[in-house]
């Protein structure tokens, strides 16, 4: 154990934690503003209690999401203060421009909502809502377009042994920061929804405020499925843009060993790395691995015999994960399509209410997967081409960084099963009794 | 310039961060001395709710803009301070959950559980930034190549030791200040007499830490250069006595604004006299983080300004109104949320 490997896993712990909270802030923020909306514009009482209880989910949510923030911002420069002092030109400015337009206003304003329900007008209270959910978007904005940029370096020139900035603009507006940025956020739209639809099915199934959340349903359907729908198209896009800009990446999530044309798919492989070949290819589907990555089907796709050994990222962990993500992406598309069908008469279809009740594991799953694919699938880079993990982390000794690895593993812990604990009650409680809700 | 620029912005962030988080650190620490009882317990989290996160973001931005304006002070100073910085994130996440958390289950356990979570959480960050600053004030054992040549145990030195008491007092008394704005009746008075009770302790740490610091750091050389600048320290001290003066006169309001400026001016006296160092080397003059050998590239400054000019302002601005918003004083009927 050195402290590079327990750099790396503490940042894990940390990031994936922190985004098992963060995709329910971006759309469970954005559903409840929608809900909060109809309230203004309709009167009805209803979507007010909507707004109220999902309001109280999400702020336990809100919670974890932002203190287990700051500690990814500090490890920077705690844990990697190479890579800090070599890209913080670039890196460091854009993190500083996320906290200056986006935590401000998301962490003022949420105050203003959840203590404001009795000295804002409806309007301006929703408006603070509107608020939240804008900045914490805008949020994700940056920080994805802070990762794009470790995923494709550009607007840079190395000077002063550093990666200077020399085109801002390119670095905010890049291809590929444009689609993580597309990807991400509908990817956390997808999980609030099924967070949100998960919870509605499991009460309307037990006839607890069945009307409440039908209609709570009602709302979280539309907006899923269009997100569900949107990411199939964009993901596509995503894996299509690999092939010039990570090309190992492509080459691992495929597990794809020689550079061919007329790139055939497998419906399973078993990879083995050792011998650089797969050791169980079933389901042969000629042309598609080129016609995906080319658009044509007979384009070359390069395999990963064709990079150094010591430039291709795990395999493993690159191509499951990106298999288990793309058939969950599919399932989604498929639930809330039935979904969408059956909001009528949700009462009458109780198989299909179970199967979403225990689907709110399911997009977390994705997003994790997702996550796996892009940080292992970027290794050995750290910035992909230009710096390496291993040159990243910061002088310090084992003994530190493992004590705050324990240190995180079991504060995380416990903060997260309280959440989820908690997160639990309130779901099962469902919303205030009509009378109460003026309060 | 544009460096000369970012480094007192750099400054007035933090000082803006102490300002505004240390009333909520201060008075998350007094709680077990000012609160008797669960309604006490709960006017004191009320009294803050609205504001600790946004407050927070403020240190989100510093250390941000430490990263984005002076990238290599940013990895040498917070991986030299590893265990002290880890401390106090781990600190600030125990104090913040129970804001949300506490009320979620009426059991007296409970409640205890994460009050005991909030007063840690709170005391910890106000007695570890003061050791941290205090220490950057004195310069720390950082070698040519930038590497930390101490310990966790190396930064718990006499003077850094006592930047740490400062703190904790300044930041009690502004939190004990702030109750007194925020409550009426017993915790009221228990509040302003608290205020009053910790004032000549801070005053006295004050001075010694002012006398301290002429035989422990270098900070007073600029000031000798340039005796102008004896306004800030003066301005501090000036802050002190009318906290002091302002809360025999149950003027609360003021008393925190004076109590704000000596916060701020007790942190600007310590940067101003940093310049141009950002994290002296208490090794060798030569190896400090200077503006000069680790600020970011003229382009990212001059993007970076634009943001905080626009921005900036905006923030203050909304977060201002905020503080009016929420300026009534927060009773038992008020507690009805939550």
């Amino acid at each position: 154990m050195d402290a590079l490997l327990l750099s790396r896993l503490q940042f894990a712990v940390a990031t994936y934690f922190h985004f098992l909270f963060v995709p329910i802030t971006l759309g469970l923020s954005l559903i409840i503003a929608i809900m909060e909306t109809i309230y203004v514009r309709s009167g009805d009482e209803d979507y007010k209690r909507m707004a109220k209880f999902w309001g109280k989910i999400f702020l336990i949510n809100f919670a974890v999401g932002i203190v287990t923030g700051i500690t990814l911002e500090f490890q920077f420069g705690t844990n990697w203060s190479r890579y800090s002092s070599y890209v913080g030109d670039i890196f460091g400015s854009l993190l500083a421009i996320e906290a200056t337009t986006s935590f401000f206003l998301e962490s003022t304003f949420i105050a203003v909502w959840a203590f404001g329900w009795n000295r804002l007008s409806p309007k301006m209270h929703c408006v603070s809502i509107w608020l939240v959910a804008i900045a914490s978007s805008l949020s994700a904005i940056w920080i994805l377009i802070a990762n794009s940029w470790m995923q494709h370096p550009v607007g840079y020139a190395i000077r002063n042994g550093r990666a200077e900035l020399t085109d801002f603009i390119a670095v905010v507006t890049q291809k590929f920061a444009v689609l993580t940025i597309l990807h991400v956020l509908s990817a956390a739209y997808i999980l609030a929804g099924f967070f949100v639809l998960g919870i509605c099915a499991y009460n309307i199934l037990r006839k607890q405020h069945t009307e409440f959340f039908i209609k709570s349903f009602r709302v979280a359907i539309v907006f899923t499925l269009i997100f569900a729908c949107f990411e199939i198209f964009e993901g596509h896009l995503h894996g299509e843009l690999l092939k010039h800009t990570q090309p190992t990446k492509l080459a691992a999530m495929e597990s794809h060993w020689k550079t061919t044309s007329s790139a055939p798919m497998y419906l399973l492989s078993i990879p083995d790395p050792k011998n650089e070949r797969n050791s169980v290819e079933i389901g042969k589907v000629p042309y598609v691995l080129s016609l995906l990555a080319t658009h044509s089907l007979t384009g070359e796709v390069q395999g990963l015999r064709d990079f150094p050994k010591d430039e291709r990222p795990n395999v493993w962990l690159a191509y499951f994960p990106f298999r288990i993500m793309v058939s969950l992406a599919g399932l989604f598309v498929l639930l809330t399509v039935v979904g969408w069908f059956k909001r009528n008469k949700l009462e009458s279809s109780p198989r299909y209410l179970k199967i979403m009740q225990f689907a709110i594991p399911l997009p977390f799953i994705a997003t994790t997967m997702g996550w796996t694919l892009t940080e292992t699938g970027r290794q050995p880079w750290i910035v992909y081409g230009l710096m390496k993990t291993s040159e990243s982390v910061s002088p310090i000794a084992v003994s530190q960084v493992a004590t705050t690895l324990v240190g995180f593993i079991v504060l995380y812990s416990l903060l997260g099963l309280t959440a989820f604990y908690l997160i639990a009650k309130v779901a099962r409680k469902g919303p205030e009794p009509i009378a109460d809700s003026s309060k | 310039m544009l460096e000369t620029t970012w480094f007192i912005l750099w400054g007035v962030l933090w000082a803006v961060y102490f300002m505004l988080d240390g009333f909520d650190l201060g008075l998350g620490a007094l709680m077990p001395i000012l609160a008797k009882n669960n309604t006490d317990r709960k006017i004191i989290y009320s009294s803050v709710g609205p504001f600790w996160d946004g407050n927070e973001v403020w240190l989100i931005t510093a250390g941000g803009v430490t990263f984005a304006a002076f990238p290599t002070t940013y990895a040498v100073l917070f991986s030299s301070l590893y265990s002290a910085l880890m401390l106090i994130l781990f600190a600030l996440i125990i104090r913040a959950i129970p804001f949300e958390f506490r009320e979620q289950i009426d059991n007296p356990t409970w409640r205890k559980l994460w009050d005991t979570c909030l007063v840690i959480g709170s005391f910890l960050p106000a007695l570890l930034f003061g050791v941290a600053f205090a220490n950057i004030f004195k310069g720390i054992p950082i070698d040519a190549n930038g590497i930390y040549q101490g310990t966790l145990f190396t930064l718990l030195n006499p003077y850094g030791l006592l930047g740490g008491v400062l703190f904790v007092l300044l930041f009690t008394v502004h939190g004990a200040i702030w109750l007194s704005i925020k409550t009426e009746g017993e915790l009221h008075d228990r509040a302003s007499s608290m205020a009053k009770k910790l004032w000549p302790v801070l005053l006295v740490v004050a001075v010694v830490f002012l006398v301290a610091t002429g035989f422990s750091t270098k900070l007073y050389n600029n000031y000798l250069q340039m005796p102008l600048l004896f306004v800030i320290p003066l301005l501090a001290v000036v802050g002190l006595l009318m906290t002091r003066l302002f809360v025999g006169k149950a003027a609360f309001w003021k008393a925190w604004f004076a109590s704000s400026l000596t916060i701020v001016s007790a942190t600007l006296f310590g940067v101003v006299g940093l310049y141009p160092a950002l994290l002296p080397s208490s090794l060798n003059p030569a190896y400090s983080m200077t503006i000069y050998n680790s600020a970011s590239s003229p382009l990212t400054l001059k993007i970076m300004l634009g943001v905080a000019l626009v921005f900036v302002p905006l923030v203050i601005g909304y977060q201002t109104w905020v503080y009016v918003f929420f300026r009534h004083k927060v009773t038992e009927e008020e507690l009805a949320y939550h």
